[in-house]
This record gives structure tokens, C-alpha cells and sequence, in this order.
């Protein structure tokens, strides 16, 4: 078993100017048995309270990983993950986690069910967690569905119920990886602009992890880019065109053809 | 998936049963008819209906029925009162499953009847030794499949619990349980499937007086084959209700209803 982090409260109110998240020399080293081989190496950024921030990167670039450690699932071999100023030993209920696969929800439990469950290991009594998980639906417009289970649910469905179960229990943090990967092109559109919508009302500080280029520019304040063997931070790249963003727009575009150029995917190859 | 077309399927399915059952009664009545046997080896149907029903009707066969029962639930609660426990454990310790699986692996294969010799000689005829070989007979089922079932536990869903605050005895009940509980339930099937058969074996051999396995066993020291096969009625029987019924109930309400196991397509 992990360990947890102790009780601590979730909003720390933040008077300096401190980061809220802030990776310091991330490092993590496989051991194989063919010899170690290195995950994550020297990785560092910070972030400020209710700032949006994906990772992007090649598959194997470690972005997952590293995301894993700062919930708390991987403990990294060197370096350490700060949390409102407090350095993160296993997870805890300051950070919420969406993760790509739809398997992710309790199929034995209703969308409520499922929403409920961070409320009711807090100890909160039935009817009131009942009433801050169906508004956590609402906030993902699937007040209609409470009583359905998972496998009755389309996987954008699941996927908005696996974010509303996130967030009920009110982290400051939400960590995504990956979560909008397996949905088709039309519903990912639509389940983009749902998160946009979520993050300008619950302004939670969200790290996002994807490989779509389009994606991290439509959501983010700032992508970090990573390149793999090992898995380092490339560059950061900051998005300050106005929400809510236009994908057709020039200036989408020269972001996205930036981004691919760092990750040397653009047409000219590298 | 409607209330009614599942209502048809499921009276379809009763029919299709009924079918199977119905033709296999006539081929019997017709071999049994047709004097190649004698009536006392091999008894028209109706013989054995009027015998069923004489023995109902007087309570005696309610009585076998009742004991047997009792035998099978207790043994059965046993196994399942530790094979749970310990399969869980085992699917969540290395130490247990390394401590527990050699001693499986090797009782295993001792089939439950071939204990009653010993346990006779231990505990005299009676209850103890039937339920001990009942006990035998269903706990290896449920032991390994709920290992099985803890070890596919979806690991996303101990992250997520974990994530979520919970801790063990969270993991526990509202995790580890409902996630292995199509194994837990294949296991309490197969567990009982097990023990009915053992319960008979062990009647015949370890009980006194009462039992459907002894009814078949004290009968044929009387040529009674009238008693005998209504005795096999009524094991077929209790068989197929808790079977069909009760596991068949369990599963709607849990496993299919989430959606975890699906009934076979056509």
C-alpha cells in the first residue's frame, strides 16, 4: 500500500507569492533487468493557484509517469513534488485524478455512487453527500443519469461522471491524464468545452496530460513540452489567446504548429 | 433491455428446460415399458411418482430433504465462512499465497469421499463427518476463485479508492468484494454444486437414519429402486432451484445488473 498523506486542510490560503504546485529536479529511475533505465530525468516547473497547465509530449516521454508521482501513485527517485508549500508523500485528497481508461468508474456503483464515494470515506453524512454529488452531475450535465450505472453510460459520459467524482470531494488540485484519449473527435470537441467550462467555475489548479496538440492549446495557460529517453521538460510554452478559444483562429493555429514543431513533428521534420 | 422482453426470455428459457426434461422422461418411460427390464429394477414413472408423492405427502421425504439440507448449508457456510477470507487474503498477500497455495494444491486433488474412512474413525457416523466432507468438498472452489477474482481486480479502482481516501477496510468492503464478485460468485456456485454432490456421498456412507443419500443407499438393500430414483428426483430438484433460482437471482441482482457479466447472446 501507498502511504497517505496525512489530514491536512485543502484550500491552504495563499498569502506569498508561492507556487501551488512546484516540481523541484524530478528524477525517476526504472530498475529493469536489463540495467536502470531513467523515466524522468531533472524535471522542474511551477505553477500558480487555478492555472490550467498541460503536459504534451510523444508517447514514452515520461508524462504520465510524471504525473502519477505528483498524485502520489510513484515515488521518484530523486527530487521532490511541493503542494501548497508541503512536499507530497503518497496521495491525498488535495488532489483529484481523472484517468483515460473508462474501466476507471466502480461499475457496481451508480454515476451518484460513483460521485459519492470521496464524500462518504470523508464520513459525510448520506443526504448531504447526495446533494454536493448531484450537483457536481450537474456541473457535468448528467443530473439525468444519477441512477444509471457505468455500463448503461456512453464513454464521454463515464469519462464526465469519472471528473464529477474527482472534484466532489473538492481537491484544490485535479490531475488528468489523458482522459479525453479513447473518445471519438466530436465528443472530445464537446467534452473539451465541458472542461473549459468546469475549470472557469470550480478554478481549480488542473495539470492535464495529453499527446494532442490542439487539445493543450485549446485548454491550457501554458504547455509544458517534454521529450522522451529520458524524460525531460524541453520548454514552456504560454497560451494567452482570450477564452473561449477558436480552433480555426491564425493565432490557434501558429500555436499548434509551434508546439509540433518543439516536438518535431512538423512537416518539415526536424 | 425491458421488464417484459425480459420477462419473455426468461419464460422462453423455463420452456426450453421444461422441453429437455419432458424428453428425456419419455425415453425413460418407453425403455422402462418396453420389458427388456423388470418392473422392480426399472419403474414405470408413475410408480415413482405415487411413491414420491406417498413419502411426501407422510413428511418422511421432507424430513430426508431437510437433513440433507442442513448438512449442505452447514458445510457450505463453513467453506465460504473461510474460503472468502482467506482467498482474499491470499490475493492481497504474497506471504498467505505462498503459505496457503502448496497446501491447496496438494489437498486438492484428494477427493472429499475419500476422507470418510478416516473422519469415521475420528468422529463415529453421523453429522460431523458429513459436514467436515461437505466442508472439504466446497472449499477449494471458493477459495481459489476468490483469489482469482481479488488478483483481476482492476488496479485503476484501488488507485482511485486510494485517491479517494480510502483506507483498508474501504479497500475492502466497497472495492476489493464488489470487484471480485464475479469470481466470489462463480465461486459460491461452483462451491455448492460441490458440496450438494458430496453430501449425497457422504450420506451413504457416513450418515444414520436420515439423508436423501441414505434413503438411496438403506433402499437398495430392499430392491426399493421406486424409493431410490424418487430420492434422485428430489436431489435433481433441490439442485436445479438453488441453482437456477437462487444463484440465478444473486447474479441478476448484482453482476449482470452492473453490467460486469453479460448472459450468453442466442
Amino acid at each position: 500500500m501507498l502511504e497517505r498523506a496525512g489530514k491536512r486542510p485543502l484550500a491552504v490560503p495563499q498569502k506569498t507569492p508561492m507556487p501551488h504546485i512546484e516540481a523541484r529536479d524530478i528524477t525517476l529511475i526504472y530498475d529493469t533487468p536489463s540495467g536502470t533505465v531513467p523515466g524522468v530525468r531533472g524535471v522542474s516547473f511551477a505553477m500558480e493557484a487555478s492555472e490550467f497547465v498541460c503536459i504534451v509530449g510523444p508517447s514514452g516521454c515520461g508524462k504520465s509517469t510524471l504525473l502519477n508521482i505528483i498524485a502520489g501513485f510513484i515515488t521518484p527517485t530523486s527530487g521532490e513534488i511541493r503542494i501548497a508549500g508541503e512536499p507530497v508523500r503518497g496521495y491525498g485528497m488535495d488532489r483529484g485524478i481523472v484517468f483515460q481508461d473508462f474501466a476507471q468508474l466502480f461499475p457496481w456503483r451508480t454515476a451518484l455512487g460513483n460521485v459519492v464515494f470521496g464524500l462518504e470515506m470523508k464520513g459525510m453524512p448520506k443526504a448531504e453527500r447526495e446533494t454536493v454529488a448531484l450537483e457536481q452531475l450537474r456541473l457535468v450535465k448528467l443530473e439525468n443519469f444519477a441512477r444509471s450505472y457505468p455500463h448503461h453510460l456512453s464513454g464521454g459520459m463515464q469519462q464526465r461522471v469519472a471528473i464529477a467524482r474527482a472534484l466532489a470531494y473538492n481537491p484544490a488540485v485535479l490531475l488528468m491524464d489523458e482522459p479525453f484519449a479513447a473518445l471519438d473527435a466530436l465528443t472530445r470537441d464537446d467534452m473539451q468545452r465541458l472542461l473549459a467550462d468546469v475549470w472557469r467555475t470550480t478554478r481549480k489548479t488542473v495539470i492535464y496530460v495529453t499527446h494532442n496538440v490542439a487539445e493543450a492549446v485549446y485548454l491550457a495557460d501554458r504547455v509544458v513540452v517534454m521529450t522522451p529517453h529520458p524524460g525531460t521538460v524541453k520548454t514552456e510554452v504560454p497560451i494567452r489567446l482570450p477564452r473561449p478559444r477558436d480552433p480555426l483562429s491564425v493565432e490557434f493555429l501558429d500555436h499548434q504548429k509551434e508546439l509540433l514543431r518543439l516536438l518535431g513533428q512538423d512537416a518539415r521534420g526536424n | 433491455m425491458t421488464a417484459d422482453r425480459a420477462k419473455l426470455q426468461h419464460y422462453l428459457a423455463l420452456r426450453r428446460g421444461a422441453f429437455t426434461i419432458i424428453a428425456v422422461l419419455a425415453l425413460y418411460q418407453a425403455v422402462a415399458r418396453s420389458g427388456h427390464f423388470a418392473p422392480a429394477l426399472m419403474p414405470p414413472l408413475g410408480a415413482v411418482a405415487h411413491t414420491l408423492w406417498d413419502s411426501l405427502l407422510d413428511g418422511t421425504m421432507i424430513e430426508h430433504a431437510a437433513f440433507t439440507l442442513y448438512r449442505v448449508l452447514s458445510g457450505f457456510g463453513l467453506a465460504v465462512f473461510i474460503g472468502l477470507p482467506l482467498g482474499v487474503l491470499m490475493g492481497r498477500f504474497r506471504a498467505v499465497e505462498n503459505f496457503v497455495l502448496p497446501l491447496a494444491s496438494a489437498l486438492m486433488p484428494i477427493p472429499s469421499l475419500a476422507w470418510i474412512p478416516i473422519l469415521i474413525l475420528w468422529f463415529g457416523l453421523g453429522n460431523p463427518v458429513t459436514i467436515l466432507v461437505v466442508f472439504y468438498a466446497a472449499l477449494f472452489p471458493m477459495l481459489l476463485n476468490t483469489w482469482s477474482g481479488v488478483r483481476a481486480v482492476n488496479p485503476l479502482w484501488l488507485r482511485a479508492a486510494g485517491a479517494m481516501g480510502a483506507n483498508e477496510h474501504a479497500l475492502f468492503w466497497k472495492v476489493i468484494i464488489p470487484g471480485a464478485s464475479p469470481f466470489i460468485i462463480a465461486g459460491l456456485r461452483q462451491s455448492f454444486l460441490r458440496a450438494w454432490v458430496a453430501v449425497i456421498g457422504a450420506e451413504m456412507l457416513a450418515a444414520s437414519d436420515w439423508g436423501l443419500g441414505w434413503v438411496i443407499f438403506d433402499a437398495k438393500e430392499f430392491l426399493n429402486t421406486d424409493v431410490m430414483l424418487s430420492s434422485l428426483v428430489v436431489i435433481g430438484f433441490i439442485g436445479f432451484v438453488s441453482e437456477r433460482l437462487v444463484f440465478g437471482s444473486i447474479e441478476r441482482a448484482t453482476i449482470y445488473r452492473w453490467g460486469m457479466a453479460r448472459a450468453a447472446k442466442t
